[in-house]
């Protein structure tokens, strides 16, 4: 019996000890878990943004000999986009289909040429993908679309070649030899200009019926150029036509309207003694990209200034230690890659004036350069006639620490400046990721928020903890802490629906309340001060902030009642268009001044509540102490209350300011959004955090505007947790100075 | 005088009296926002009168309406805007903001300026129809039409349209319940068997047998909505048979279908009483009814629904972890320099700005956590996402990460103020440390992690700006609990209080008519908000007594 219960209280014992045990590692596990989980946001968020600055990898994957050498020399390559296929044309007409893995051939069509002639040039139409424009022979031009057609076979993707002759009936025959042409297309049209070699250049224009047959050229033009110009390109859109010469002379044709080319520009781009190696149109069309003898690359834009004149205009360049031979413009983005004459592969981001890679790529001379529609893979055929295919991962090129935080010369803009532009409707448009305005607008917001709330969260709170009666500041505190917990959605709201039409409709008596309170204050306390005794009896000490609240809400409705009628006999009716007229100075409904109020009234309760412990908590033998030799109240306060409990007041400021940063839905309903760069409180902005709120739900996944918003994300982290733990750590010091006293 | 000034500001006393005045300031701030929300808010359900107003203005003689409010605007802005010189010598001009309706006749709120109001009347026979489209109608009632025939004229007209609409809203009611509940679970288990046989080809099991299986059920749903959808035709036919004719403010005759009624009043004949009956009836209203119109009108079921469904997710996932944290950082860690560090950093991740938190959820939760989940277990419904994109359950795990730090901040207050004796005697005894906590500790910690818990839900039910990112939507059709099994779908995006405030008074097509709307939800969520901080700091307050007596 008593062996039984021994036994069984053994083994309670043992379960006991047991069940101790997991819940200690149990919690343990838990608990770092949790505390891991919080980590891991940092760290999540790092990973993120980290790709961002990672440099481009170029690697040379695949090198064999050129596919169907017997059928000759080729004229061009053409890689097809998913990486597994490319083309190869050759002179003699073939287009020989092969793998970019092995060089293994799929398939080789003959083309269906018109007359015996070879191909002389091919040219993708403008940034179109596999439109080709070929040259036959001395005088012809000639049109073919290279498809490839998906099918599925055991699960297993497959690619069929074909080649389309949309246009086969209408090649083109000049009278002269062709010296040089250019070709694009658009959804309606397909532009074609081509130079001859009597000196004039030939402008068409076809409109593109649905089953991809042209029509007669609706128009033509013809126009007389200099018998130096030797080349030509015209701009996917087919608005400008540029003229290049040896030396480096480019003319720019507004060709906007085809049936009046008119000749807006010209600007030799080099020095004198110095020739043209390579000249390109980067995506979009308003860049024109040269390289020189000499290794000198430049980008240089079309300009227009205030009297819509346009001139070209060196925009960013760098100079190279080997000339550039090649340039080959990516197909989506305003990167470009570069071959010299070393066959170094040069990776270069125009926005970024990054050089994002330099790769010793080939041993020999490249013949012909073929990039990729996603701009992952190159293919280069060298004279020994092998071809190598190297693969380049590059995925965030437009960013740099230049294009995010420094000043940038955009195309089309005549100076360097900071915007911030993300959206995009085509791969044309330059996106302009400059984070300053948003960092900007960021502080600025904080700032005016900062101007409104410290003075009234510390006056508040010294009057709360150090004068005012016990039973009042029993309601004071938690009533005023209270506003904490408001949904700052709701502070938002009203400030955008209510308070902006409001201080629009009243804006100098919004602002004479500044000026008319504390006088007001002040002439009431003297008021106060003459009323009899009695009066003050009924009424203790410590309650003149409740004295004081039908006084203020009599000046401010006063203000806001002459306001109008002050705005009418001063201004004229307006304060804003008075404004406006005198000194230029905008207004916007949704300004600064507006976001200052609301987000300074989200900012109160916290600095008040900080600031009002910190004060609360100076050892009262200290307060004592001064009083009892002599000192004032006020006397107390200023040399030993604030003194003491500074570093509390400090990190209540440090941490309200933390707040004001990262404050979004506010900002996001009370300011227009818009980033500008202007420090007027009449003005709005757009801050980091409201960006994000804005455009992330927006944004691809993984693309570099999804990096650039977690950047964004991330950068608002570590600024509001540097401020927090500034302000923890003085808090903490505090605490240790008040155990020594 | 002037040496009394001056030894009275070396005193310090105007100063004092200035540090008051801030408060003041900051005490009215409190008050005036509190109070706005609160008459705006309130005010959206109590009915008003309708007024006649006879303007001196040949292009509208007769203005109809609600008075929503009065402005003051300076004589020369008048001046601009309506190039006529003002009657006398006057600065200012008043104005009235007439709330008109009848929006397909042109704009449905006017300014109306007050010299130029020749009369004003309060005509008893004004009828104020509520509609599902087209936001108000006032005007008065002409006749009464059954399938386009007159059936009642002038005074008769009033009881026959009350009569025939009470007969349209039980119609109404039976039509949403066929449409609601009935077809949409049919619709749902058509979804379901789609994806079931997606999923069969997928694991190559679609053979004939199961493909059979599935074909049948199929046409089971299918002829069971044939039927429904012959009763639904029915009702609908039966619902659109009465219509009345109203005659407007400027004359016009307007046909209205009574299915196309949401309620018939006539505001301007209704005592006092009857105005606080329909005042309570237009807050039920607007607790319980859908939104309608773009969200402008209605009520703000869903939103409400949505937003307490995420806190109850929430704080199902923040108190334990919460608590465990707590406990692991007060009671079995070892304290140093490195728990200190971590504690700093758990107290400053309450600092840290929402949206940050948001950002995580999205790149973390939905995109790679949601995505994952999604390659796993819902391969047959790809490409479209199930959990791989934001939802309910996103929401709450980004929120609760969010409060998570104010729950360990508070459990370890509560852990702190245990008085050591108690541990100890406890040990003593012969418990072992989990039995201590357990026992012990853990009952009297209990209000400390109720404060925690609330002050995590009172933030957590305000918060707008990371919900937007990870899971929140203007319009949700479905509630994230149905009938339809799994009951509770945590994938499916819902609607928030917060932001549906953001959204109607920020993105809406006609903010003028849906302010009175965003008052009353802001002032539902500051109500629900503050009552909840109130009783965290009763908690609290009641926490701290009850130990101070143990200290002693």
């Amino acid at each position: 019996m008593s062996s039984s219960i021994q036994k069984s209280t053994a083994w309670r014992q043992k379960r006991r000890l047991l069940i101790d045990n997991i819940a200690r590692h149990g919690i343990g596990v838990g608990g770092l878990s949790v505390i891991l989980a919080i980590v891991l946001i940092f760290f999540y968020l790092l990973w993120v943004v980290l790709p961002i600055f990672s440099a481009a990898e170029v690697e040379t994957a695949e090198s064999y000999q050129m596919p169907s050498v017997s059928l000759g020399e080729t004229v061009m390559i053409l890689p097809e986009e998913s990486g597994s296929l490319a083309m190869r044309l050759t002179k003699s007409g073939k287009a020989v289909f092969f793998k970019q893995d092995d060089g293994s051939v799929v398939k080789t069509t003959e083309l269906e040429l018109p007359g015996n002639e070879q191909i002389v040039a091919a040219q993708l139409l403008g940034l179109q993908e596999n439109w080709l424009a070929l040259q036959t022979g001395e005088d012809q031009i000639f049109f073919i679309r290279v498809s490839y057609r998906v099918s599925f076979k055991e699960d297993q993707r497959v690619l069929t070649p074909e080649i389309y002759y949309p246009f086969l009936d209408s090649y083109l025959s000049f009278d002269d030899a062709i010296k040089d042409y250019s070709a694009t297309l658009d959804e309606e049209n397909l532009s074609l200009s081509v130079m001859t070699q009597d000196h004039a250049i030939k402008l068409y224009r076809f409109e593109v019926e649905e089953d991809e047959e042209l029509t007669e050229a609706e128009i033509v033009t013809e126009v007389e150029v200099k018998s130096s110009v030797d080349s030509m390109l015209m701009d996917a859109q087919s608005l400008w036509l540029y003229l290049a010469d040896k030396n480096g002379e480019i003319s720019v044709f507004d060709i906007s309207d085809l049936e009046a080319p008119e000749l807006v520009s010209q600007t030799k781009i080099l020095p004198p003694e110095e020739e043209l190696s390579e000249l390109k149109l980067l995506i979009g069309g308003s860049s024109l990209l040269a390289a020189d003898k000499h290794g000198d690359f430049s980008q240089w834009s079309l300009q227009r200034d205030t009297s819509n004149n346009y001139s070209l205009a060196r925009v960013r360049g760098f100079k190279h230690e080997h000339p550039i031979i090649h340039i080959q413009t990516e197909f989506r983005r305003k990167g470009v890659l570069m071959l010299d004459d070393q066959g170094n592969l040069l990776i270069y981001h125009t926005t970024a004036d990054n050089l994002i890679a330099e790769h010793e790529l080939l041993k020999t001379q490249s013949v012909h350069f073929a990039l990729s529609a996603r701009a992952n893979r190159l293919i280069v055929e060298d004279d020994q006639q092998q071809i190598s295919v190297t693969k380049i991962k590059n995925e965030h090129p437009e960013l740099s620490w230049n294009a995010l935080w420094g000043e940038v010369v955009y195309e089309g803009y005549t100076e360097s400046d900071y915007i911030w532009q993300s959206s995009s409707a085509d791969n044309d448009f330059e996106p302009k990721f400059s984070l300053m305005p948003l960092a900007f607008g960021t502080l600025k917001a904080a700032f005016y928020a900062m101007l409104f709330a410290t003075p009234i969260a510390i006056m508040g709170a010294i009057y709360t903890a150090y004068f005012m009666s016990p039973g009042m500041r029993g309601w004071v505190k938690p009533g005023i802490e209270i506003m904490e917990a408001l949904p700052t959605v709701i502070l938002g709201f009203l400030a955008g629906l209510w308070l902006a039409p409001v201080v629009e409709n009243n804006l100098l008596g919004i602002i004479s309340i500044l000026l008319i309170l504390p006088p007001g204050i002040l002439l009431s306390a003297v008021i106060w001060q003459r009323l009899p005794k009695q009066i003050h009896y009924r009424i203790p000490d410590g309650w003149q902030a409740a004295l004081l609240m039908p006084v203020v809400a009599l000046l401010v409705w006063f203000a806001v009642s002459v306001g109008p009628h002050l705005e009418l006999f001063l201004f004229n009716g307006s304060l804003q268009s008075w404004m406006e007229a005198e000194f230029g100075i905008g207004y916007d409904q949704r300004n600064s001044l507006v976001v200052g109020i609301a987000m300074g009234m989200a900012v109160i309760p916290t600095i008040f509540s900080i600031t009002e412990d910190a004060i609360f908590s100076v050892p009262k033998y200290l307060t004592q102490g001064s009083l009892a030799l002599g000192a004032t109240p006020w006397q107390t306060l200023t040399r030993v209350v604030l003194l003491t409990a500074s570093p509390g007041i400090f990190s209540a400021v440090m941490i309200g300011l933390g707040r004001a940063v990262g404050e979004t839905m506010i900002v996001l309903m009370a300011t227009g959004n818009t980033a500008v760069m202007d420090f007027s409180i009449f003005e709005g902005m757009r801050t980091l955090s409201a960006n994000v709120a804005v455009e992330l739900p927006e944004s691809e996944i993984d693309s570099s505007h999804y990096r650039i918003l977690f950047l964004a994300a991330l950068v608002l982290f570590i600024v509001t947790f540097f401020f927090n733990t500034a302000a923890e750590i003085v808090r903490q010091r505090l605490r240790k100075q008040y155990g020594s006293l | 005088m002037i040496e009394n000034i001056k030894t009275w500001w070396k005193t310090g006393t105007p100063l004092i009296w200035l540090n008051a005045g801030a408060v003041s300031v900051s005490l009215l701030l409190v008050l005036g926002i509190l109070g706005m929300i609160m008459v705006k808010g309130m005010g959206h359900f109590w009915v008003s009168d309708i007024h006649e107003l006879h303007y001196d203005d040949p292009n509208s003689p007769v203005v109809v309406g609600e008075l929503i409010e009065t402005a003051e605007i300076p004589a020369l802005l008048f001046k601009e805007v309506e190039g006529k010189d003002i009657p006398e010598n006057v600065d200012v001009i008043q104005r009235v903001l007439v709330k008109q309706g009848n929006r397909e006749q042109g704009a449905d709120f006017k300014w109306v300026y007050a010299h130029k109001i020749t009369s004003k009347e309060v005509p008893e026979d004004l009828i104020k129809l509520e509609r599902l489209e087209w936001g108000n109608f006032y005007g008065y009632l002409k006749n009464v039409k059954d399938d386009g025939k007159v059936v009642a004229t002038g005074d008769q007209a009033w009881g026959q349209i009350n009569q025939r609409f009470e007969r349209v809203l039980e119609l109404r009611e039976k039509l949403e319940d066929l449409e609601k509940d009935e077809i949409s679970s049919i619709n749902y288990g058509l979804e379901r068997l789609r994806l079931k046989k997606r999923e069969l080809e997928l694991e190559k099991e679609d053979t004939p047998e199961n493909l059979k299986r599935i074909a049948d059920e199929e046409s089971a749903f299918n002829k069971k909505y044939q039927v429904l959808i012959q009763e639904l035709n029915g009702l609908r036919a039966e619902i659109s048979r009465d219509s009345a004719d109203f005659n407007s403010a400027n004359g016009a005759t307007v046909n209205i279908p009574l299915k196309l009624i949401v309620s018939i009043l006539k505001p301007n004949e209704m005592n006092v009483f009857d105005k606080i009956g329909h005042y309570i009836l237009n807050f039920y209203n607007f607790i319980f009814d859908d939104p309608r119109e773009a969200n402008t009108e209605g009520g703000v079921f869903p939103a409400i629904f949505g937003t307490v469904m995420m806190v109850i997710l929430m704080s199902i996932i923040v108190t334990p972890f919460g608590v465990i944290a707590a406990i692991y950082l007060r009671e079995y860690a070892r304290q140093g320099p490195v728990i200190r560090l971590i504690r700093i950093a758990v107290n400053n991740l309450a600092g840290v700005p929402s949206i940050v938190y948001g950002v995580f959820g999205l790149g973390f939760f939905v995109y790679f956590l949601g995505g994952n989940i999604d390659q796993l277990f819902y391969p047959e419904a790809l490409p479209a996402p199930t959990f791989g994109t934001p939802g309910l359950i996103w929401a709450s795990l980004t929120l609760a990460l969010l409060t998570v730090p104010v729950v360990i901040v508070s459990t370890e207050e509560g852990l702190s103020r245990i008085p050591r004796n108690l541990r100890e005697g406890s040990l003593a005894l012969g418990a072992t440390k989990i039995e201590t906590l357990w026992r012990v500790v853990l009952p009297m910690t209990s209000p400390a992690i109720m404060t925690g818990l609330i002050l995590a839900i009172a933030r957590a039910a305000g918060e707008v700006a990371p919900l937007m990112l990870v899971g929140v939507v203007k319009l949700a059709p479905e509630l994230p609990m149905d009938d339809n099994f799994p009951f509770l779908h945590m994938e499916r995006k819902f609607m928030h209080l917060g932001f549906h405030i953001f959204d109607v008074g920020f993105q809406s097509p006609n903010v003028e008519a849906a302010r009175p709307l965003v008052y009353a939800t802001a002032f539902l969520l500051v109500l629900v908000i503050i009552l909840l901080n109130l009783s965290a700091i009763m908690l609290r307050n009641r926490l701290r007594e009850k130990f101070k007596a143990l200290d002693v």
